[in-house]
């Protein structure tokens, strides 16, 4: 931030003005660190995946915020899978986790298991109405091209009383690819479509 | 253009019972809390919505004390506790972020997530995730400290973020 007013505060050959504010008269400061890409917001109709595409490279991580809940039949959990630059090959990820269930609390890792960084956990058919899950992923430095990409997420879908009744999830996922991350293709793992009011929102941290 | 807003902020100059945000304006997507308080006593962060104190919150959480890791839930309650992994310290802060999504829809019930942590040798780490079984936008929180008070210099700080 530039302060450009202090000038004026007064010296030797000005006359001083006196504030009640550090800020002398200038604006308040409000970073420009965290900024909205895009968002997508899911219709009556549902979806199958959204897409974003095009992601500017000049932020230096992503944070991708998700309310979701998808058709998937006879549960009442289901989770995404983030395919970066659509990428489907399974090989190319790997992932730890820590979740509970509100009981156990389970360590696990996974490899090559999805096409896709999986992300849980989200509402699934069964789950009592008007209930969505919620997921806060961060894409650590995705636009480099000399390491392999990190996904860090902390997600959960709580049922109240309904059975299953809910689950708390903290993860990480690895891509293992160089590039830099251009675009994120994002599907239910299980079901077929993400419901309605079910909402992706992707911002840039500078 | 940044869109992580400063709403609201709260230092407590004085021991209060409860922390209140209230008018909270409807233009953001989702809401985010950052708090450190301080608890007179062995206590908790319990979180509830347009004055609502009927058993219409839930909470599944995570936490690890140091040596072990376990998972448990309310149900029906009158609150969502967001600590997770000990009660509040009394001699220092006890840092919490809650996320609060799409939190003026009146559409869905409304979801949080939460993470927190302390650092003594009663403390630990610890996420939740909590629901509250109503489809009202949120126009007020409330945090109260289940039976105890927040110490002078709790910090409370609200903050929207609106998506494109």
């Amino acid at each position: 931030m530039a302060v450009y007013k202090l000038s004026t505060a007064g010296g030797a050959g000005t006359a001083r003005t006196n504030y009640n504010s550090f800020l002398a008269g200038n604006p308040t400061f409000v970073a420009t660190s965290y900024e909205s890409i895009a968002t997508a917001t899911v219709g009556p109709g549902g979806a199958s995946s959204v897409t974003f595409s095009s992601i500017p490279s000049t932020y230096k991580h992503l944070q991708l915020r998700v309310i979701g809940r998808t058709d998937r039949a006879s549960s009442a959990f289901d989770a995404f899978l983030i395919k970066v630059n659509n990428d489907a090959t399974s090989a190319n990820y790997t992932y730890h986790y820590l979740n509970g269930d509100g009981a156990t609390a389970i360590a696990g890792q996974e490899n090559g298991s999805y096409g896709g960084a999986v992300v849980y956990r989200i509402g699934g058919a069964t789950s009592p109405a008007s209930v969505f899950g919620t997921a806060i992923t961060d894409i650590l430095d995705y636009a480099s091209t000399n390491k392999y990409k990190t996904l860090r997420s902390l997600g959960g879908v709580d049922n109240n009383s309904s059975s299953p009744t809910g689950e708390i999830y903290f993860g990480s996922n690895l891509w293992l690819n160089t590039s830099a991350i251009t675009s994120l293709v994002i599907v239910p793992r299980t079901g077929t479509n993400f419901v309605q009011y079910s909402q992706f929102a992707l911002y840039g941290i500078l | 253009m940044s869109t992580y807003t400063p709403i609201a902020s709260q230092t407590l100059g004085s021991a209060a019972a409860s922390v209140t945000f209230s008018s909270i304006p409807q233009g953001y997507t989702d809401l985010i809390i950052v708090c450190d308080a301080i608890a007179s006593a062995a206590a908790n962060y319990e979180l509830t919505f347009n004055s609502d104190t009927g058993a219409n919150y839930s909470r599944t959480g995570l936490q690890g004390n140091g040596s072990t890791a376990s998972s448990l839930r309310t149900t029906n309650a009158n609150f969502i506790r967001c600590d997770q992994g000990g009660n509040l310290e009394t001699t220092f802060g006890n840092p919490l972020l809650v996320s609060i999504m799409n939190y003026s829809n009146t559409t869905t019930y409304k979801t949080i997530l939460s993470r927190s942590g302390g650092g003594s040798s009663a403390g630990g780490t610890g996420a939740v995730v909590g629901l509250w079984r109503n489809t009202t936008a949120i126009t007020s929180l409330n945090f109260a400290c289940s039976g105890a008070t927040f110490s002078s210099g709790s910090t409370f700080s609200l903050y929207g973020i609106t998506a494109a």
